[in-house]
Order: structure tokens, then sequence, then C-alpha cells
């Protein structure tokens, strides 16, 4: 299920300016990988290119190669909307639909390709999904109220859901606890822990401690100044990046000196 | 509403220096502000009350004095409907159009395209009804005349075209498409503004499901511009029931109640009439009219009211969840 | 979780990865709808041209062909978001039809009787051809001059009230009074004009000032929405720091929040008269119809473009086909007017509107 995604060379631009520069990295399946770095280096824009979320925005273009399982998302013939299926994304701010109830949030996904998906059939992905993003103890006997009435963290659990019921190859997040409190963090990163097992999980993070406790590679990105393109610094094993970072930079930013 | 309190209250121990003068200016000001609003509660009560004084002569006056012999009910009724016939047509015809010319603006044409082509839809509300009654009747009339026929031979079994058919065009549909062109710009404007104003988060929300373009504006935005869908109707439909010369010019009028489209004899709308009788009236004929005109204002009050009692409702709504 | 559905399936049982999935390339709507345009042509030369006709059919083609295709190809989901970008395509061109035709058809029929002395005569003891518009454009501006005279205190003051002194109950009322008024249909407002008079002039009045009057109460409710926008856009900040040196509350309103909201309390009045000017119902009713000059708008009957416009179509005379001209012509330069007025409220925000300082 989970795929291995190789990045060359790749710059991200918006009209003329070059957001991300000259990024190669392999991101293995099965596993987490965190990407940190100050505000503005990047990081959100390198994980929106990989599965062409970024290209909402007018102008916005990208160079260079992303392959999935050495499929390149970016050759003229490929459908965006089918990478979005196989790549699904969790964002910073929980975004269920809020005219939907919890039921039809989660299914919203799978209707799209089925619309004739329903009963039983149905019924077993949405509690599957529910169970897998560790709320349907506390959904299961409201599925049909509305979404709206959960709180920060249900919600966020409940994006997550509607993320994994169409069963995607890879996961992105974007920095999806910088909207909660402590406590719905620490289940969202237990929920992480589990999912890993099952999908190649990519989170943006600004939290250090998050991206230490939670991902086996981390990826430092940083900008040399305003007006500059982001640039991946250094990637590695989480262990070896937190305790002997290979470059200054890296060591600033983890120790607190950076900015 | 945030606007701070007056210095005078809010700035402590009052000095000689500046009290008498500025108090005194303040005291002109607030007071001629506060007559200017209470002004429009008064102009608005006048109408109100100009309109049933004027009335009551027809009310109660017996149906030999009235117009057309009739009883006022009876008289007002046919123009009533006519009022409500030719608006819904309007609101049909303009409410799928405007959806859709607000959609492509804001989802669907380039982005640096959009700003254009709003103002050129803008420019359409800013053409007087009068030209629109004129170009009703000498450009769209004929063109619609030959697909009316067609209508009248092909479907006559259908009530709506049951002909006869009208040689002129002058018809309950085209005054119609009229109305349905001069709300067009209204109703784009509300919905436009609506639907640029869905959260992007829940577009990509939609988005990051691998949903298309379409599949998008279902999901989001569609659900969150449904109650400004509802009110810019509301509002267009409320434009259509008071506009006048554009009907009182392109419809040729046979009196009565007919649901019929294409034929020379339509039913008349209250505006219209009030137009084409109001010059040559005189004593209770006038009073009649005035008459229907507070049926108009009650009808067209009652729509602008529902409009915005679904836009309050939409307020709680945000506010709730 | 044990029983697998076919919807869910276990990992590593998903089938290979297929991104490419038909998809048409990027010119076939384009290339579809070119076909669609010849074919429908070739329809109609060999059966009997016609416009509305070639449009309709090469709407038809397109839609059924490019779904077609794209099912095919792409599946039922592209190709239910194909139709719909079609018929939203569409929507577009038909709500522009209307205004092309309605500007050709204007310029087409008014231009050629928009003379120099169309402008500057009366209809005074004109019978057939020839006579002007002077007197109609000198009503135009008289009621509407009188009308902005009316509403812009009114309406500013209004505005002034509601957003400097907020004002409670009474302000919410005036709030929601301000939104009916908004939706008074304008031929109600003749009517009240005209019970207004009639109580000072007795029955059948008809003056230039009822209708400026007529005109002010659809006037106002568009002032003060906008004025009240322009207001509140005006920082806060500046009303304190004027405050804060000592200057009373009256002062700052007219030193520093008007000229600061200046161009676009100008922009919006302009609006406001532009969408006036046109109105044809509540003046048929109250300014009435004359063939002269007429500058007094407080005796007799006045004659506005509008009005003039609708009863040179209404009663042309004989042969109709001067007084239908003399319809076109006047509508010409009422467009003209409301346009320039348009033109000036666009010119007056661009260049006298707040420079957002960078």
């Amino acid at each position: 299920m989970a795929k291995r995604i190789d990045v060359s060379d790749l710059n991200i631009f918006y009209g003329d300016f070059r957001a991300v520069a000259d990024v190669s990295m392999t991101i293995e399946p099965r596993s987490v990988t965190a990407l940190i770095g100050p505000s503005g280096c990047g990081k959100s824009t390198f994980l929106r290119s990989l599965n062409r979320m970024h290209e909402v925005i007018p102008k916005a273009r990208v160079e260079g190669k992303v392959a999935i399982d050495g499929q390149d998302l970016y050759e003229p013939a490929v459908d965006p909307v089918a990478v979005r299926r196989l790549v699904g994304m969790v964002f910073q701010r929980p975004n269920p639909f809020p005219t939907m109830s919890i039921h039809e949030n989660v299914a919203a996904g799978l209707r799209l390709n089925n619309r004739k998906a329903k009963g039983d059939a149905l019924d077993d992905v949405v509690e599957r999904s529910l169970r897998g993003a560790n709320l349907w103890d506390e959904v299961k006997d409201r599925l049909d109220r509305p979404a709206s009435g959960l709180s920060g963290g249900q919600q966020q659990r409940l994006c997550i859901a509607r993320a994994i019921a169409i069963e995607p190859q890879v996961l992105l997040m974007d920095e999806p606890c910088s909207a909660l409190d402590p406590i719905s963090t620490l289940a969202i990163e237990d929920l992480m822990h589990d999912l890993k097992s099952r999908y190649t999980i990519v989170i943006v993070t600004h939290n250090m401690q998050q991206a230490a406790r939670v991902s086996d590679r981390t990826a430092f990105f940083t900008i040399s100044g305003a007006g500059q393109p982001g640039r991946l610094i250094e990637m590695g094993e989480t262990p070896e990046i937190f305790s002997r970072p290979g470059e200054k930079a890296t060591e600033d930013y983890i120790t607190g000196r950076f900015g | 509403m945030s606007a701070p309190a007056a210095p005078t209250i809010a700035g402590g121990p009052v000095t000689p220096l500046d009290a008498p003068s500025h108090r005194r200016g303040d005291r002109i000001f607030a007071g001629l502000a506060r007559g200017a609003g209470v002004l429009i509660l008064v102009l608005l009560a006048g109408v109100a009350l100009f309109l049933v004084v004027e009335s009551v002569p027809a009310l109660t006056a017996s149906s030999s004095e009235l117009p057309q012999g009739k009883s006022f009910a009876h008289y007002v009724g046919p123009l009533a409907f006519g009022t409500a016939f030719a608006a819904a047509i309007a609101l049909l015809i303009a409410a799928p159009v405007s959806i859709g010319v607000a959609l492509f603006i804001s989802h669907y044409s380039p982005r640096r395209l959009a700003g254009v082509l709003g103002y050129l839809i803008d420019l359409l509300a800013a053409v007087p009804s009068v030209v629109f009654g004129l170009w009703g009747i000498f450009w769209l009339a004929p063109q619609l005349q030959p697909g009316m026929a067609w209508l009248g031979t092909h479907l006559s079994f259908i009530p709506f075209f049951a002909g006869p058919v009208s040689a002129t065009g002058r018809t309950i549909l085209t005054a119609g498409v009229v109305l349905a062109v001069m709300i067009l710009p209204i109703m784009t404007a509300i919905c436009r503004e609506i639907f640029l104003q869905t959260p992007r988060l829940h577009e990509e929300a939609a988005l990051a499901l691998g949903a298309t373009r379409w599949e998008v504006v279902r999901m989001s935005v569609l659900p969150h511009g449904r109650s400004g869908v509802i009110s810019a109707a509301m509002l267009g439909l409320g434009r259509a029931l008071g506009e006048t010369m554009a009907v009182a010019m392109v419809l040729s009028v046979g009196g009565g109640v007919s649901v019929n489209l294409i034929s020379p004899q339509n039913p008349s709308t209250i505006a219209a009439n009030i137009a084409l009788q109001f010059p040559e009236s005189s004593g209770v004929a006038v009073n009649a009219l005035i008459a229907t005109g507070l049926v108009l204002f009650v009808i067209t009050f009652l729509v602008n009211f529902a409009a915005r009692a679904v836009v309050a409702r939409r307020k709680d709504f945000r506010e709730g969840s | 979780m044990a029983t697998a559905t076919p919807l869910l399936a276990e990992p590593g049982a998903s089938p290979p990865l297929r991104l490419t999935r038909g998809s048409l390339p990027r010119w076939a709507p384009a290339g579809m709808f070119a076909a669609s345009l010849g074919a429908a042509l070739l329809v109609m030369l060999v059966t009997s041209f016609n416009w509305y006709g070639w449009g309709a059919l090469t709407f038809l083609l397109y839609v059924v062909v490019i779904t077609t295709v794209s099912r095919r190809v792409e599946g039922s989901r592209r190709s239910t978001d194909r139709l719909v970008t079609a018929l939203v395509f569409t929507a577009f061109a038909l709500a522009l039809l209307p205004l092309l035709a309605l500007v050709w058809t204007v310029l087409r029929r008014g231009v050629p009787g928009l003379t120099f002395e169309f402008l500057t005569t009366t209809m005074r003891g004109v019978i057939g051809a020839g006579g002007g518009v002077e007197h109609a454009i000198v009503g135009t501006l008289l009621v509407t001059g009188l009308a902005a005279l009316i509403s812009v205190p009114i309406g500013l003051l209004t505005a002034i009230y509601l957003v400097e002194y907020s004002g409670g109950r009474l302000g919410r009322w005036v709030t929601l009074m301000v939104d009916v008024m908004t939706g008074i249909p304008s031929i109600v407002a003749g009517l009240f004009a005209y019970a207004l008079f009639e109580i000072f002039f007795g029955p059948g009045v008809r003056m230039g000032a009822a209708g400026s009057v007529a005109l002010s109460v659809l006037m106002i409710p568009f002032v003060v929405r906008s004025s009240e926008e322009m207001l509140r856009l005006v920082p806060a900040e500046l009303r304190e720091a004027s405050y804060a040196l000592g200057i009373a509350k009256w002062r700052t309103v007219v030193k520093v929040v008007i000229p600061t909201a200046i161009a676009g309390l100008t922009t919006g009045v302009t609006l406001a008269v532009a969408r006036v000017i046109g109105e044809t119902a509540p003046l048929l009713l109250v300014a009435g119809l004359t063939t002269s000059m007429n500058t007094d708008p407080f005796h007799d009957r006045m004659t506005t473009l509008p009005v003039y416009a609708f009863s040179a179509f209404a009663t042309p005379g004989f042969p109709p086909e001067a007084g239908y001209q003399r319809a076109w012509s006047a509508a010409l330069v009422l467009i003209i007017l409301v346009m320039l007025l348009n033109l000036i409220a666009r010119l007056v925000s661009r260049f006298f509107g707040p420079r957002t300082g960078r």
C-alpha cells in the first residue's frame, strides 16, 4: 500500500519568484518523514507539491521530478485529480465540510468515485476509517450529526479519517496539530504512529519535539534571506539529525539559536 | 458601531476652555445626524400612510364607480396574477443563468479576466429600464416571435403554448425574458460575492480528496453559498415584481387571467398598469391605481423581508457552528 | 475489520499505479468546439441558415460529443465535470448576448438621429420629423440635480449617524428601514410623491419637484448604504488621534473623517445619481410631459429624457418612424449620460481614492 517517493531537482515557482530550489530527496515507505525549518522556508510549499495541491494558487509551477514508485507526477499526461486520490492530505486547521454529517464527511471521498456506494459496505468503510483515526468510540452514536459539533481535535481526526477512507498511498500532513491543544495533539501523534505501518507519512511541523517524537527521518529546510528560495539543507535519520546534525545551520535551528 | 464614545463623556473633568462652543457644536451636529435618521423613518411611514389614505376611497367605493366596473378585488386580482407570473418567468430564466455566470466569474474564468467580466455584467445594471423596453419591443420581440410560433404549432396541447400566437412577439414570455435580463446583474453580483467567499480550506479539503472542479463546486462552493443564492433570487424577484416601464412597453395587454405564454392577450402587471393608466385617470380611478400600488408595495415588502430572514438565519447558523 | 470490502482493499492488494488513466489532450475541448461549430454550420447551410439555430446546434453537438468521448476515455466523473464546464460557459455567453445586442441596437438605431440639432431643439410645435431633446436634457438635469440636493444631505447625515453615533435601537430601526426602502418599486415612489403633493396642490398635480421627491425616495437608501460603507473604512486610529488633540467630535467628523472618505463618498453619490437618472415610471406619473422648455421645477410639467423616450415611442405621431427615431436617439443620449456618470465615479475612486501607503 505505502509507496516510496523520489524527488529530484525540484524547483517551485510562484510566477517569477522561486520559492523552493533544487530539492532532491527520497521518502521511504511505511515511515514518518518530518519536514522542519523556519517560517517561509518553503516546507509547506514543498509538501503541497507532492500531491499537486500548490497548483490551486494561480501562476504556481514546478520544474523537476516527483516520482511515486517510478511514476512522475508531473508528466503532462498525469491527471492531478488522480494524484490527489493517491496522496491524501490533512491541513493545518481542521476543515470538515460544514454542511455534512460525520458519516457523510468520511464517505465524501468514496462517494466521488462510486456514487452508488451505500448501505453496509459504505458503513463498514466509514467505521474502519473512523477506527483507524481513533475516533470511532467518540462518535459512533452520532454519525448523523453535523461535523461542526465536534471539538477541534476530533475534527482533525475526522479529517484524517476522511483522508484514509479513500485508501491513499501517501498521507501528507501540513502542521496538523498547530491549531490543537496538547491533549488532542498527543492523540494525533499516537495515531500517526499507528498509521505508519500502512502509509507513507510526510508531516510539516514547527514543533521540534513533535518531529523528534513522531518521525523516523527528518529533513531540514531553510532560507538564506528574504526573497531567496528555500533549500533542503540536510536529511537523515531523526535521532541522527537531532543529536549529530551535519550542518551548522541545522544545529543552530534545532538548538534554538536561529533568528 | 465601533465609534468611540464622545470625548466630552470620556475626557474626565471638562476644562472651561473647550466646554461651551464645542459642546453646542456637538449637540447640534448630533441632532442633525439623528434628525436625518428619524426623517428616513418618517419618510417610510409617510409612504405607507399616504398609500393607505389614498387607497381608502377606492376600497370603499362601489364597483360601478371603479374602472372596468368591477370590485377592487376583481380589478387587482388579474393584475397581481400577471405581476407574479411575469416575475416568476423572469426568475426561472435568470436564476440558473446568473448562478452559471457567477460560477464562471468566481471559479472558471482566468483570474485576470474575472474582474473585467464582472464589470461587463454590472454594466447591464446601469442601463435604464426605458432602454430595455425599447430593446425588448424592437429587437427581442421579433427575434423570439418565430420561436413562439413554432411552439404554438407543435406544442399547442400544453396550456402554456395554447395560442393563438402573437404576431408581434409582445407576449408575457418576451416580457419575462426582458425582466430576466434586467435582474441578472444584481443576482449575479450577489452570487459571485458569496461564491468568492467560500473558505479556501473547504475547497482544498475537496481537492485533496481528488475532486474534480465540478465536485469541488458541489461539495464546498454551493453548500456554502446556498442561502446567498436564495436571497439573491428573492431580491431579483422583488426587482422583477416592481419593474414598470419595460413591461409596460413590451407587453401587449388583453386583461384577464391566462397562463398562455405566447398569445397577444396577456394579463398586465400592477406596475405597468399604473404607468399606462395613471396619466389619463382622474377621481376614484386614481385612488384605485394607488390602491393597486399599495398591494404591490406589500408584495415586494414581503419578498424582501423573506430574503432578509434567509440571510439572518444564515448568520445565526454561522455563529452557531 | 476482518471483512474486507471491495471498496477498501487490504494493504498490498491495490492495483498498480495508474495516474494517467485516460485523459483527453488539452486542445480537445477547443478542437471539439470548433468541429461542432463547423458541423452545425454545414447543417445550417444545407437546410436554412439561422444564427440561433447555429448557436443551439453547436451547443448541443458539443455537449453530446464532449460528454460521450470523455465518458469513454476519462470516466463518468470527468465527463460530468466537462458537461458542467460547458454549461457554465454557455450561461456566460447567454448573459453576454443581450448586453451586446442591446449596445448594438441602441447604437445602430440611435446614432443616425443624434445630430447637433437634435440636442439643441425642443419639441415645441413639432409634428412629424424634426424636434429634439433640449428641454428633456434640461429637465433631467434639473429633476435629478434637485433629487441629489435632497438625498445627499439626508443620506450622508444618516450614514454619519449610523457610523459615528451608532444610536442603539433607533440605529437598528434606521438600518432596517433603509433596507426596506431599497426594495420599494420605483412606481410606488412615484405614487407616494403624487399623494404627498396632492395634499398641497390638489388633484392632478404635475411638477418637476414632485419628480425629485420620488427620485429621492429611491436615491436616499443608496446614498446611505454607500456612505456608510465608506465612513466605516476610515480607520478608528484617525478619529482617536483627533480626539487626543482635544478636537470636538463634530469637528473630527467634518475635518478628519469626511475628508478622508471624500473620494468614496463622491463615487457613491455619482453612482446613486446614475441609478436614478434613468428612472421613467415615477416621473411619468408626477413630472409629466410637455413639448417645450420649462426651467422652473415648481411650476408645471417638466419633461425628462426617459419620459421623452417613452412618449416618443408610445405616441410616435405620423409617420411613426420619426417618433421612433427620436426615442432611440433619446435612449442613446440617456445611456451616454449614465455611462459618463459611471466613468466619472470610477475615475474619482481611482485618482482621488485613499492611497494605501506602501
